[in-house]
């Protein structure tokens, strides 16, 4: 697309030629490109692919589109073939020539490559049959299968910048941020903070130029919604930014996005220069007078650059600590300049909400919590990848209809949402409803979005000592409750996980942790104690378990336990003594093999290698 | 002016002021470690936290950098803020068991060390108060010293940790240390000093003749101002 | 070097506020940071060397000494963790006689650990060179070091 758009109505013209062209009954293969498949290999099936239509004189017959993340990344690498969206996961790097073959050109179906439903045993032959999507909502990650992420003419063909055009020419400024106030779209990056009331202080607040600021930084470790809207479907979070800019008043915008993430720092960076070329961003857009462009800029590796004034410390070129200041972003922000950041989720919202309305994005979701939410459901789950549900789904369904239960038949133990600033949900609220407010009564927070489910060989002191470690080394330093604080937490309970755990270690980290909560500079050391006050809240026992026996109840920790071999179970296969780096295992074959506890380094190799469950942790 | 209230004091200010600023003309002592009449505050070490109320909402703030407001009620002494104040310095004692000035602030402010966190090991009196990088930056302009790394690895340095190439030797930094950990070595004659592992020549008052500053630093002037280095070669006494 | 890096610089337009960016393409020309390759950016971004050290020391994605031939990031993420990703670090250190964060004294291998790859289906997950290694387990991070060249202890347990 290299000339530019010049109106909304050229708009219209455009998406409605591109849509026409594409005929829904031609055969389309689609396979998901994100990071996560391309981990799986995937790149060699798009070349088998490439290469089987090729040779079979087929390219210009079957559409093949290469898209983002569809989200089931248990099950990668995918094909859905159009236009009956039959389903294949777990596809082999060299099925290209069977799939084009059997199923594209004859419609017959290849059953080893369809999903089994675990619950039924029944094959399920179409993408939208599948347990997984059935019962999400997918409204905004829904899209990802639809785009080449790398094609502006994808995106219009299924609408796309439709609503840009609508706020463009059809509203004022005022009354967009009106609508965005009245959908009540709370920030999807972890604050939940009203985004239509930040717009309007933005628009309100004295001084230019204003700026406009996608966060894509995605620290919470575990969470990678954002890299997947980024990566799969650029052009909806441009288009959200540039509505917002509109009704702000800025011109220039920013997207912060994390090193660690290239694929979609790639994907955006194209997005922006085909939408630069088509009259969708830059000078005049479409015609309206309205001028707005944005610049890219990375991370150098820093989970506190989530936090907004660490990023714009960062965006100016400086290391990412937070200010002290009492000042908002809004009235001082980047270059102490009015600022709007948003989430890159919150920002995909924007163009749904102008295209349908606030009072249809407000009849999703709870009273507090309006619209959808996309989750990473990972750790001890089945059906890892990412789900979008409306706000005030049950996690129990989250976790059992959607996410497919714990694997190996292990019990769930709790779930952790909001990442290092979140905490840990037992059980007993697994009937709780997903909302911003409801999440926080319960000691956690809604976060970014990521959902670590833990299973009964977790140990909830390690996970608290995992999550304050993680924010020992992200802390900036900058204010002693947090540097002085949060460590000294941390170093309590590698005491508690080595058997040194003294009696009041708990009370200590509860009074600590209000003082750090109360005295922290940022909400990274303010919301460091949270991990550990829920897991004491929920977990206690195993607190004192460890304290009181010196005891492990999980078997985790490794000072706590010590590994032995089950003689009944035992069918001396001598796995576990090859693998063993230090010959503590050992024994005759067939004969029941014995672990040597001095030395035991402990390192997991036995019972990881042991296909008869008789390696014994207590 | 607005009107405020601190510790059930009724106070009248200037709008644009910090509580601190107010607490301090109105002879209400909050304790601080890093606030320095010549720095904008930073806000990085909490001692001076105090909690407000306005409206309904309480909150704990720093005292130095909060401005004051109409009918802003502020509290330096409450249960919170005292917890607060007392796990940072309790914080900072175990950091710096060395410091004679920490242990005196914790004596007046009647707080012990906590015993479960155990003293590090290493002689450093460094709280990262940051008024040495401050004053190097801001008010000295040489930028010579900086921050490195991140969290409790933050440290105040010289870049890659080598014998300054940019210090003039103005010492300004080690008279703003309120912990005692930036040294200056001075010869017993005056005519040099030592600091960030460089040795500077003193020059002498061509009034008295007395050492009064290094060359280096007289240079530096110079180069910024366009006053010629012969014009201030005259320590302050003599001029 | 310092024409490679003022052409770097050049093409951020010498726009102080990519910083970070243009140390990461320093730092990737390079495959570190060297000191005069700091000084250089110093120079032409005019910006005081203290504040590139205070940068370079601040982020984790930048190093100032050689990364190894085979640069292994092992993911620590949450879900990595909860899958055993810590049993797997201490298994490369063991056997490379590094600490996470260090290179081999032979510049062989680089080993870190990362906050999150995103990719917690394959948890827990290897990257070497850009390569993925999904559903790693202890003894599969012993091959992969065997595959890498590394020599391994356990070799003369075998019987």
């Amino acid at each position: 697309m290299t000339t530019k758009i010049k109106s909304f109505d050229e708009l219209k013209s455009v998406q409605g030629r591109l849509k026409a062209g594409r005929d829904p009954k031609k055969p389309c293969i689609t396979i998901c490109v994100g990071t996560g498949c391309l981990a799986y290999g995937t790149q060699k099936l798009v070349d088998n692919f490439r290469e089987e239509l090729a040779k079979r004189n087929l390219a210009d017959k079957i559409d093949f589109r290469t898209t983002g993340c569809h989200g089931f990344c248990e099950r990668g690498p995918m094909v859905v073939i159009a236009p009956e969206k039959v389903f294949y996961q777990r596809v082999g790097l060299a099925d290209a020539g069977e799939i084009i073959d059997k199923t594209v050109l004859k419609g017959e179906i290849i059953d080893r490559l369809l999903y089994v439903d675990p619950a039924t045993g029944v094959k399920v032959v179409h993408e939208d049959d599948v347990p997984f999507y059935k019962k999400q909502t997918r409204l905004v990650f829904g899209l990802n299968s639809k785009v080449d992420p790398e094609s502006l003419e994808d995106y219009l063909a299924i609408g796309g910048y439709s609503a840009l055009g609508k706020a463009l020419t059809g509203m004022k400024p005022e009354a967009i941020v009106q609508e965005v106030i009245k959908a009540n779209l709370r920030g999807r990056g972890g604050g939940g903070f009203p985004a239509g009331w930040k717009w309007d202080a933005t628009r309100k607040a004295a001084g230019e130029p204003k700026y406009v600021i996608c966060n894509a930084d995605e620290g919470d470790p575990g969470a990678y919604m954002d890299r997947s809207l980024l990566e799969g479907n650029p052009h909806l979070v441009l288009e959200g930014m540039i509505i917002g800019a509109f009704a702000i008043g800025s011109s220039q915008g920013y997207i912060y996005a994390r090193n660690e993430y290239p694929l979609a720092i790639k994907n955006i960076t194209l997005a922006i220069k085909k939408a630069r070329e088509a009259g969708l961003l830059g000078e005049n857009i479409l015609g309206s007078g309205f001028s707005f462009d944005v610049k890219i800029n990375r991370g150098g590796g820093a989970f506190v650059c989530g936090e907004s004034s660490a990023l714009f410390a960062s965006l100016e070129g400086r290391a990412g600590e937070p200010r002290a200041k009492y000042t908002h972003a809004t009235d001082k922000g980047l270059y102490d300049k009015p600022t709007n950041l948003n989430n890159v989720e919150t920002w995909a919202n924007v163009p749904f909400i102008i295209e349908r309305g606030a009072d249809w994005f407000a009849s999703i979701g709870t009273a507090g919590s309006k619209g959808t939410k996309i989750f990473s459901l990972v750790g001890k789950i089945n059906n890892t990848g990412l789900v979008e549900v409306p706000m005030g789904t049950k996690l129990r369904e989250i976790v059992f209809d959607i996410g497919g239960g714990i694997p190996n038949g292990k019990k769930f133990k709790a779930i952790q949402t909001g990442g290092p600033s979140g905490g840990c949900i037992p059980e007993k609220y697994l009937d709780m409803g997903i909302d911003f407010d409801e999440l926080t009564k319960i000691g956690s927070m809604m976060g970014s979005g990521g959902m670590i489910v833990m299973d009964q060989d977790n140990c909830m002191v390690d996970v608290a000592k995992y999550f304050t470690n993680f924010l020992v080394s992200e802390s900036c330093g900058k204010c002693v409750p947090c540097r002085e604080g949060v460590r000294r937490m941390r170093d309590i309970l590698v005491d508690i996980t080595e058997g040194k755990g003294r009696e009041g270690d708990v009370e200590l980290l509860e009074k600590m942790a209000t003082a750090i909560i109360d005295g922290s500079l940022c909400a990274l050391g303010s919301s460091a104690p949270n991990p550990v006050l829920s897991t004491i809240r929920y977990f206690r026992d195993e607190y004192e378990a460890h304290i009181k026996e010196k005891r492990c109840p999980s078997g985790v920790c490794k000072a706590l336990i010590t590994y032995s071999v089950d003689a009944e179970k035992c069918t001396g296969c001598t796995v576990c003594a090859k693998v063993c780096p230090t010959r503590a295992a050992s024994g005759e074959r067939k004969k029941a093999h014995t672990i040597d506890v001095a030395k035991c380094t402990k390192c997991g190799a036995c019972r990881e290698s042991c296909k008869f469950d008789a390696i014994i942790v207590r | 002016m607005v009107n405020l209230t601190i510790d059930n004091k009724k106070i009248e200010a200037e709008a644009g002021q910090t509580i601190l600023e107010v607490a301090r003309e109105n002879g209400i002592v909050i304790p601080t470690l890093c606030s320095n009449e010549a720095l904008e505050p930073s806000g990085a070490c909490r001692m001076c936290v105090v909690e407000i109320k306005h409206g309904k909402r309480t909150r704990i703030v720093t005292s130095c950098l909060y401005p004051v407001a109409e009918g802003l009620v502020v509290e330096t002494k409450s249960e919170r803020v005292l917890a607060a104040r007392r796990l940072v310095l309790q914080l900072l004692l175990a950091r710096c068991p060395e410091s004679k000035q920490l242990k005196e602030m914790a004596q007046d402010l009647g707080i012990e060390p906590e015993p479960r966190f155990t003293p590090d090991k290493d002689s450093s009196k460094c709280i990262l108060c940051r008024m040495c990088v401050r004053t190097c930056e801001k008010v000295v302009g040489v930028c010579a010293i900086g921050f490195s790394y991140r969290g409790a690895e933050k440290n105040v340095c010289t870049p890659f940790k080598e014998d300054s190439v940019s210090c003039i030797g103005c010492g300004a930094c080690a008279y703003v240390c309120p912990s005692g950990h930036i040294e200056m070595e001075t010869t017993d004659s005056g005519d040099a000093r030592k600091i960030w592992g460089r040795t500077f020549k003193m020059k002498t008052c061509k009034v008295c003749g007395r050492y009064f500053a290094p060359e280096d630093q007289l240079a530096f002037i110079s180069r910024t101002s366009g006053v010629p280095v012969e014009d201030l070669a005259v320590c302050i006494s003599c001029r | 070097m310092e024409q490679k890096v003022k052409e770097i610089i050049q093409q951020y337009s010498g726009d102080k506020s990519y910083l970070v960016p243009i140390l990461q393409d320093v730092q990737k020309e390079f495959n570190y940071l060297p000191k005069d390759a700091l000084c250089a950016v110093s120079t032409h971004l005019s910006v005081p060397i203290s504040r590139v050290y205070e940068v370079v020391t601040f982020y984790k994605a930048f190093s100032l000494k050689p990364k190894g031939r085979y640069q292994l990031s092992l993911c620590m993420g949450t879900a990595c963790h909860v899958r055993g990703a810590e049993l797997i670090a201490r298994n490369v250190e063991d056997i490379l006689g590094i600490k996470e964060g260090e290179t081999t004294a032979d510049l062989e291998f680089s080993f870190e650990t990362v906050g999150c790859l995103g990719a917690c289906a394959l948890g827990p997950v290897v990257v070497v060179n850009g390569e993925y290694h999904g559903h790693m387990n202890i003894a599969k991070s012993t091959k992969l070091l065997k595959t890498l060249g590394k020599k391994v202890g356990t070799d003369d347990n075998q019987d």
